[in-house]
């Protein structure tokens, strides 16, 4: 039973009723429906409660700029704090009010009102900030309600985004936006047209205008044909643009695109030029309880007729100080509404004003100071603005008019600047900052021109009601009311940005599309100034709420950085490998387990292969780098600690890189190939990094040197055989290069056959054990693996994961970026002086280490660590002296259970730690301390007898 | 997000390219400057209100280490002054 539904018009589709339940009650609307149309169709005006004092608010505007009427909405679509007016009715929707429980008609929160003069702006400020705001502002956020954010993502379709390049971008589909972009189109530009509503028009939709002598709809309708008939054209609807960015960069939210499954999609457009046609927003007047339901925007109620064909009251008064609000007063009664009087705020109204309305009564110079009703509009009170007796007038629709305020939100974000205008009694774009253009009402141009019926636009501002009787409110949806902002400024919050946020006016969800101006003009007459001197707070993105998921689209984590594999990735899974990331999205196996096994178990048994027999390993995603040049040699001397340019082809050298202010970058091994060919060989970890850092060296400081750096990386995979029984398993294989300790010494490399594939043999150990590094290119990879597997089953061949690396390297204190690496540490703290050269004069961090070297300040040393009685040290435990509260004198950096020593073993960064070893320190843990013996930082073979051999 | 020209590539996307940092003075010789004079050289970036000299790393694209004077304030690139480097 709709029983405020008009017997015609509209565009709506009767044919279609859809069902919805607010609140629980089971209603009925039609397809072209938004929620609120539908519910002003079945006689509802109260469906909110408000944010701070829980008054009784119902439906105040149209579309984006309502202030009032927040729903949730449940089921499929769940989502909070959304204005009734932007949601398209659909079958089934289902919504309830915020801000209210049980529900808006009774309201328990309501009870703030009776107190509502002792919580001013600022009060929760004032009230709760000892100890700590932070203590009471959930609670006080609960209480002040909106709704609670949905907990499952959307259950039905997804999100995406979209990039696109104009050459015009038109904002807004009125009248303004289809002519800017049938011109811009018909010169054969590329324009994309996007238009938050469902279907264009804007203003012209919600008027019953005339453009050349026929129905403004028909003029819109061949425009749009003709648009969809150019293929240099792109027209969306239902797509706001919610933010423009620097260098014309800007966001469009299209909802429900026309594609199955497809919520909403973000646009991302890079536009030649943009035309801001954004239209106006009118702005609500300052009056007494001008927040009671039933009290509308003039150009909703219109819209509500003319759009939706909805009575949106019996009985209307319509409140104005502009000409725009005769129209309104027409099309109502035409609708079948009587209006009972127009209040006019101003002296004098036009002729061509009147002639709309013959037989209604005009109280020119009359203002409303105050509503009556409870939780719904029984009448105003009307007095002479210039004072004197107040009269009741009965009405249950107030349609009010404060005048239009261009839409400049964009024009604003865009960094244009902002002028006052004195006629118009509103700001407009003034200089751009980009190549963008305001047209239409967004430029101030507020009615049609002379082709059209329109009447012209004609405006005395009126800020407040000075007779105000009760709450006049600035700010419905955050509460803020005329009282508020004289005591922001009494306080000495005396600039609009200051009023804003003491205040909190315009930082709803609406962000004061129809209210901030009346804040501007009550700091304006409170202080003597005109509003132009006052200005406008900040516009910022976004122009309405856009969901996060919007945003994100279909970027989750894997998609966004996808995961690097290696040809084995396939063997590893079949293999039962635990695969994780270690460093630079590698999928790597962290180790192999067999049935049965802990996860200790699993590495103990890798880690003792490696120890007693051999084992195997992926080292492919280590960083590989080719160089090239002639100035390749004093290149690496600049950016390696160690003298690179003496290596002889053939050998491989062990070096350190670091960044100018002595931080150590990397360390690695350098294989020069010829006289001019070099291979570079990173940690993982940081690959990517060193890659930048050769590549910005070589661009920006030595442009002119002879030298190319190109990432190999992905062109060589590599197995590495490590363990005593290395050499007999590579002899097994098969290799045509002598593996003899004289022939392929420790640091050196052969290219030959190995297995019948072309490979690069390169002896470098980072277990610690003697060591085959058989490089091969990626397409031979799986068959070396499976050559490995099948010629090593002979020798009981163990798979290594990274577990078990970490734990070898830690037995043999090989360091590693992260850990024993922290951006402290330089390498004599590692007791690595002896890779900085002496001999060269100057290279990355040299100065810079010695500068730091020459301070008084103790050094964090690398120092092996015994916990004595044996147990296991969380990696990043402090020590302090007697792990006692007291400074910390170093951090445990590594500690694992080494096979070798059936014992927990560890590295640590400790204060003088190189003249402390067999000292007793101290780590530190919450609960408890645990003492152990300072070591050397090689646990096994220090001497280097077995990866030598 | 910006539009930065690539000499290479055209203009493209910010999210193509990591920040490579203003752009300091040369980089002097250390055993003959005063370690005053160095170590400024390493702890003092420019960041002035107003156009700087930065680099940028075509790093999703061609790889290049471009040079652009960006004006801090709005994010337009500009023009450098004439006598720069």
């Amino acid at each position: 039973m709709q029983g405020d539904r008009l017997p015609e018009g509209g565009r709506i589709d009767r044919a279609r009723p859809l069902s919805f339940t607010f609140n629980g009650r089971a209603l009925q609307g039609y397809d072209g429906d938004t929620l609120a149309s539908a519910l002003l169709a079945n006689g509802i005006h109260l469906c909110a409660r408000s944010f701070k004092y829980h008054r009784p608010r119902g439906i105040v505007g149209l579309g984006v700029e309502e202030p009032s009427a927040l729903v949730e909405l449940l089921g499929d679509d769940a989502s909070g704090n959304r204005p009734a007016t932007t949601i398209p009715l659909r079958e089934g929707l289902v919504a309830q009010s915020v801000n209210c429980w049980p529900g808006p008609g009774f309201d328990l929160g309501a009870v703030t009102q009776l107190i509502g003069r002792f919580i001013p702006a600022g009060f929760y400020y004032k009230t709760f900030k000892w100890p700590n705001w932070h203590l009471f502002e959930p609670a006080i956020r609960r209480a002040a309600g909106l709704a609670a954010a949905p907990t499952e993502p959307p259950a039905k379709g997804h999100f995406e985004n979209r990039y696109a390049h104009c050459d015009v971008l038109v904002a807004g589909a009125g009248p303004a936006g289809l002519q800017a972009a049938l011109e811009a189109a018909r010169a054969g530009r590329r324009v994309i047209l996007a238009d938050e509503g469902v279907e264009a028009g804007g203003g012209l939709l919600n008027r019953r205008l005339t453009i050349s002598g026929a129905p403004a709809l028909d003029w819109v309708a061949g425009v749009v044909a003709e648009l969809e008939a150019m293929p240099n054209v792109t027209h969306l609807q239902n797509a706001t643009v919610w933010a423009y960015r620097e260098h014309n960069y800007l966001m469009v939210n299209e909802r429900a695109p026309d594609h199955p499954g497809l919520l909403e999609r973000n646009w991302r457009i890079r536009a030649g030029e943009v035309i801001c046609a954004t239209g106006a927003i009118e702005r609500m007047l300052v009056f007494g309880n001008n927040d009671r339901p039933g009290v509308m925007l003039a150009s909703a109620a219109q819209a509500y007729v003319n759009r939706f064909g909805v009575r949106p009251g019996k009985r209307a008064v319509v409140f104005t100080n502009n000409s725009s609000a005769y129209a309104v007063a027409a099309d109502l009664i035409s609708g079948g509404v009587e209006v009972a009087a127009i209040i006019d705020s101003r002296a004098q109204v036009s002729e061509a004003a009147r002639a709309l309305v013959p037989n209604v009564e005009i109280l020119t110079g009359h203002v409303v100071t105050t509503t009556r009703g409870g939780r719904a509009l029984k009448g105003v009170e009307v007095a002479p603005l210039a004072g004197g007796a107040s009269r009741r007038i009965a009405c249950d629709l107030l349609a009010q008019s404060g005048g239009w305020n261009p839409a400049v939100h964009l024009w604003s974000q865009s960094r244009g600047t902002l002028r006052y205008d004195e006629t118009l009694a509103t700001f407009l774009s003034d200089k751009p900052a980009q190549a963008v253009t305001c047209v239409g009402a967004a430029n101030g141009e507020i009615a049609l021109d002379d082709d059209s019926d329109d009447l012209p636009y004609a405006i005395e501002p009126l800020w407040r009601v000075e007779q105000a009787r009760g709450k006049a409110f600035l700010d419905i949806q955050n509460d803020v009311t005329v009282d508020d902002v004289h005591l922001a400024l009494r306080e000495g919050y005396d600039t609009v940005e200051h009023v804003k946020r003491y205040t909190t006016g315009g930082m709803g969800i609406d962000q004061g599309k129809t209210g901030n101006i009346n804040i501007i003009g009550t700091v304006a007459l409170a202080q003597g100034a005109a509003p132009g001197e006052i200005g406008t707070t900040t516009f910022r993105a976004p122009y309405t709420p856009v969901s996060f998921g919007a945003i994100g689209g279909l970027r989750e984590e894997s998609v966004t950085f996808p995961y690097r594999h290696t040809p084995i990735t396939e063997w590893n899974h079949a293999r039962g490998a635990f695969m994780y990331e270690a460093g630079a999205r590698w999928r790597r196996p962290g180790y192999f387990p067999q049935a049965g096994e802990s996860f200790q178990e699993s590495v103990n048994r890798e880690c003792r292969a490696v120890r007693q027999i051999v084992g195997v390993y992926d080292g492919s995603p280590l960083g590989t780098f080719e160089l090239k040049g002639r100035d390749v040699g004093k290149f690496l001397d600049h950016l390696y600690t160690n003298i690179m340019s003496t290596l002889s082809p053939g050998q491989v050298r062990y070096g350190m890189m670091l960044s100018d202010d002595g931080l150590i970058l990397d360390d690695g091994v350098v294989l020069r190939l010829s006289e001019h060919r070099w291979i570079v060989s990173t940690s993982t970890g940081h690959a990517d990094a060193i890659h930048a850092h050769m590549e910005e060296q070589r661009q920006t400081c030595f442009p002119d040197w002879n030298l190319f750096v190109t990432n190999v990386t992905s062109q060589w995979n590599n197995a590495t055989i490590c363990g005593p029984r290395a050499r007999a398993l590579m002899e097994a294989l098969g290799a045509d290069v002598d593996l003899a300790p004289d022939a392929l010494p420790f640091m050196g490399f052969a290219d030959g056959q190995v297995a019948d594939l072309p490979a690069r043999i390169v002896r470098v150990s980072f277990t610690g054990e003697l060591s085959f590094e058989i490089n091969v290119a990626p397409r031979h990879m799986r068959a070396l693996w499976e050559r490995i597997m099948e010629v090593g089953a002979a020798f009981d061949i163990t798979p290594v994961g990274s577990e078990a690396n970490h734990v070898l390297r830690v037995e043999k204190g090989f360091l590693s970026l992260g850990h024993e690496v922290d951006g402290t540490v330089d390498p004599f703290d590692l007791g690595m002086g002896w890779v900085m050269s002496k001999k060269k004069p100057d290279y990355l961090g040299k100065h810079a280490v010695a500068l730091r070297r020459a301070g008084t300040r103790d050094r964090r040393e690398l120092v092996g660590l015994r916990p004595e009685p044996d147990q296991m040290i969380p990696e990043g435990a402090p020590l302090t002296q007697g792990g006692d509260r007291k400074p910390t004198e170093g951090l445990v950096t590594a500690c694992v259970f080494s096979v070798v020593h059936d014992a927990w073993v560890g590295l640590a960064l400790l204060e003088n730690g190189q003249a402390r070893h067999g000292e007793i320190v101290h780590v530190r843990l919450t609960d408890r301390t645990i003492p152990a013996r300072v070591t050397a930082p090689v646990h096994y073979d220090p001497k280097g007898e077995r990866l030598r051999s | 997000m910006m539009n930065i020209p690539c000499p290479f590539c055209g203009a493209r996307n910010e999210s193509e390219f990591a920040y490579g940092g203003p752009v300091k003075p040369d980089r002097p010789d250390p055993n003959a400057v005063p370690d005053e004079d160095w170590t400024a050289y390493l702890t003092r970036v420019p960041n002035p209100l107003g156009p700087v000299q930065e680099r940028w790393h075509h790093v999703r694209g061609c790889g290049t280490w471009l040079t652009i004077w960006r004006d801090t304030r709005t994010h337009d690139i500009v023009e450098g002054p004439s006598d720069a480097g």
